[in-house]
């Protein structure tokens, strides 16, 4: 298919948009999830989130965006909740908690989707687990003039208007609560002992999560969002110790994962010699987890690479130690 | 999965009867066989898995699987070999699910990054670099697409006889082996320190466990399905916990329940072919959890709460025998008014500890209040003398003052054993302070005035 003006307005446009807003909002709340170590909260979630998707979808009987919004949303946080009362009441660790409920979840979601079947209506858990990038057009414009037109802008495809929505919202958040998000990551025991509530912190961050998780699944769906989540945060980690940095530099591989991503997958009948295009929300996870391998190998202080070039720090001291003349040696301690 | 525009049809019980009852025909039976036998490896290898704290390790592992199923399929149809041969793509998930373990114990080891970022980052990477395989399958002139999504949401209905056996097989094998190694596992799980000790490297202990857990995750694919074939490692187990302390019957109790869960839901699939297998398979296991979590007498919720429940009526009736004997002592005549302990017991727990005794007949209820009968004033002597004797020793011996020591006494009376009582009376009359008669020595405090 010949690249026009007009295709690239209507077809890509938009879904480069759509990746472009989810792969920044979970940038931006992975960077509090890597540091406290609840990365995989975004797994569960968004897998968490498919039967409150299908029961919205069955009470309300169409696809609009709010009940399903409100449907995903409540499963988020209802399996949030139950995976802390079982990991309390139930006397397991984390990670079992998380898998038993997630699990078990995602299971009823699925079979639930087999009611939703009978009522006639494309639903299935594909969506949920790769997203419809692809499918999010915007018919309005036509050429660059009418971009300048209201009209067409108001026509913007509801995922895009969600994500911008639901990005503006966490950014505001998190600039507010920049101070609280960074005491309570870093040290809770501190931030509690200072009077700074530490769980009410750690239960917004994950209503935010399930917010983003659930805005983002539809457009690129929740493996996606479990990238997205995490390897733009992680590989800024391995590159500063200083949070500021570390978001700046985690938004900044979002962007290119997105639309790297999905410039590889678009043009691969160019490269791969397949006839259509390549999936482009994986593609973007692939970039994604490119870039963290990359930081991973090669990041200057904490890559690995680095790791095995500098001499241990006994190794350090010991040369320091042999370097000096006894006499200084021991006058110093 | 595509999805048809049918309403469900419910089989009738006939049916469901022979199903169950491996008599709906051979590969139905064969496939019950097969799934059954899954869930009882899976629970067993489970079972050091959980305890491992490797419950999403496997996770990560069935995810990382979608990659090596693609290329193993695309590299089939490229050398003019059938995309649907189980074996073939079974190798290639292993492979890559095994790559994806090792990817993330080398970030985990050789960054600063934690182990959950690690497993997040590979679980999804590998998902996404599947899904691009996909869509690439999708585009390649051959029939045989429709086959991998199976391996996404397990179906159970359309599995051969040659799928089912090696299903079997494997799991017979991983039941066995685990078997053969539960000493080297029972020690890692719960000593790795110990083990260490005695010379047994740890790690190939580990790599031993992983193997298995890959051997059941992969072979768990054609039925349960990637996303899902973690509950069957991780909830019965989970539920098993629940019942015991003990090792060898949490892996008994975790193998039972992972059998019945995976025969269970194989026959519903059976006999409503169009549900993903998975689905139910894991519905069941979760029941089971759940009513584990409630029920279960060893750890279960409502047991916890019935134990805590009968401590605190031990406690109340203590209280009470002793605030009867204690106002009979202080002169304030035999039958004490109810509203006079009340500072000493109320409560639900106090009711029910006010019942029971009545009930036994050591307190008797009459018009002008609470009595202790003979028999409560035995008892009421023995607690009172316990409670003082405590009471004498912790001043003697922690300096507590007379003032604070009732509290004290309190606190940790109730749990004193028989043999302990022997041993506080034995130093203190070594001591000289235990008053010669069989009554309890006077109170070291002032009593609370009315009780």
């Amino acid at each position: 298919m010949p690249i026009t003006l007009a295709s690239f307005l209507q077809i890509d446009l938009p879904a480069m948009l759509a990746a472009l807003l989810a792969t920044v909002s979970c940038g931006l709340l992975g960077n509090f999830l890597v540091l406290r170590r609840q990365s995989l909260m975004g797994d569960a979630i968004s897998h968490a989130v498919l039967p409150g998707i299908v029961l919205a979808f069955l009470f309300w009987g169409s696809r609009a965006t709010w009940p399903m919004f409100f449907g995903a949303a409540c499963a988020g946080v209802l399996a949030a909740v139950i995976i802390e009362l079982v990991r309390r009441l139930g006397r397991l660790d984390s990670g079992t908690a998380m898998g038993v409920v997630f699990s078990v979840f995602f299971a009823g979601g699925v079979v639930l989707m087999e009611q939703a079947a009978a009522h006639a209506v494309d639903l299935d858990a594909d969506c949920v687990l790769y997203g419809q990038l692809e499918d999010i057009l915007w018919l309005a414009p036509t050429d660059l003039a009418s971009l300048l037109e209201p009209a067409v802008w108001a026509d913007m495809p509801r995922e895009v208007t969600t994500l911008a929505l639901t990005l503006a919202v966490v950014s505001a958040v998190v600039l507010l609560f920049y101070k609280e998000l960074k005491l309570t990551s870093f040290d809770p025991e501190l931030a509690t002992t200072l009077g700074f509530p530490a769980g009410l912190f750690n239960v917004l961050l994950m209503v935010l999560v399930a917010a983003v998780a659930v805005a983002a699944f539809e457009a690129v769906g929740s493996i996606l969002v479990i990238a997205m989540f995490i390897c733009p945060a992680a590989a800024a980690r391995l590159f500063t110790d200083r949070l500021g940095r570390q978001i700046w530099l985690s938004l900044g591989f979002a962007v290119v994962a997105a639309l790297g991503g999905y410039l590889l997958a678009a043009s691969a009948p160019l490269w791969a010699g397949v006839p259509s295009a390549l999936a482009a929300s994986g593609m973007i996870a692939v970039v994604a987890g490119a870039l963290l391998g990359v930081a991973v190998l090669f990041a200057p202080r904490y890559g690995a690479l680095a790791r095995a070039m500098r001499p241990s720090e006994l190794a350090e001291a010991r040369e320091r130690a042999a370097a000096e003349p006894l006499a200084t040696n021991l006058s110093n301690r | 999965m595509s999805i048809g525009h049918e309403t469900t049809v419910w089989p009738s019980l006939d049916e469901t009867l022979r199903v169950l009852t491996f008599q709906g025909g051979f590969n139905t039976s064969v496939v019950l066989v097969g799934v059954t036998l899954l869930g009882v490896a899976a629970g067993l290898v489970g079972t050091f898995a959980v305890l491992r704290r490797r419950a999403l390790m496997s996770d990560t592992l069935s995810h990382a699987t979608l990659p090596g199923i693609t290329l193993a399929f695309i590299a089939a149809v490229m050398l003019g070999a059938s995309g649907r041969s189980l074996p073939v793509l079974l190798a290639g998930a292993a492979l890559s699910g095994i790559l994806g373990v090792l990817t993330v114990q080398f970030i985990s080891r050789h960054t600063r990054l934690p182990e959950d970022a690690a497993m997040g980052a590979v679980l999804s990477v590998f998902f996404g670099l599947g899904f691009v395989l996909l869509s690439y399958i999708q585009t390649m002139a051959t029939g045989e697409q429709g086959g991998i999504g199976k391996f996404i949401y397990g179906q159970t209905a359309t599995m051969g006889v040659t799928d089912a056996t090696v299903i079997g097989i494997v799991a017979l094998g991983t039941t066995l082996a685990s078997l053969l190694l539960f000493k080297e596992f029972r020690l890692v799980c719960f000593d790795p320190d110990y083990a260490t000790v005695l010379g047994w490297r740890i790690s190939l202990i580990d790599l031993a466990m992983m193997a298995l857990v890959v051997a059941v995750t992969v072979v768990g694919l054609r039925a349960v399905g990637l996303i899902l074939v973690i509950a069957l490692v991780v909830i019965p187990p989970a539920a098993a916990r629940f019942w015991t302390e003990r090792l060898w019957v949490m892996a008994v109790v975790a193998a039972f329940l992972g059998g019945l869960s995976g025969y269970l839901g194989a026959a519903a699939s059976a006999l409503f072919p169009r549900f993903p297998a998975g689905g139910i398979i894991v519905l069941v296991a979760g029941f089971f959890f759940l009513l584990s979590l409630l029920f279960a007498p060893a750890r279960g919720v409502l047991a916890a709460g019935f134990r805590q429940l009968r401590l605190r009526r031990d406690i109340a009736s203590q209280h009470l025998l002793r605030g009867l004997f204690e106002a009979g002592e202080a002169g304030g005549g035999e039958a004490v008014p109810a509203a006079a302990l009340r500072s000493r017991v109320h409560g639900p727990a106090a009711r029910l500890a006010l019942t029971r005794l009545t009930w036994q007949g050591l307190i008797a209820r009459r018009p002008d209040g609470l009595r202790l009968t003979p028999k409560g004033r035995e008892e009421a002597l023995r607690i009172t003398r316990n409670h003082r004797l405590w009471e004498q020793f912790l001043m003697a011996y922690a300096d507590l003052a007379p003032s604070h020591v009732d509290h004290s006494a309190d606190l940790v009376e109730h749990v004193l054993s028989s043999d302990m009582v022997q041993e506080l009376e034995r130093q203190l009359r070594a001591r000289g302070r235990l008053p010669r008669h069989a009554g309890p020595p006077p109170s070291p405090h002032p009593l609370a005035s009315g009780a």
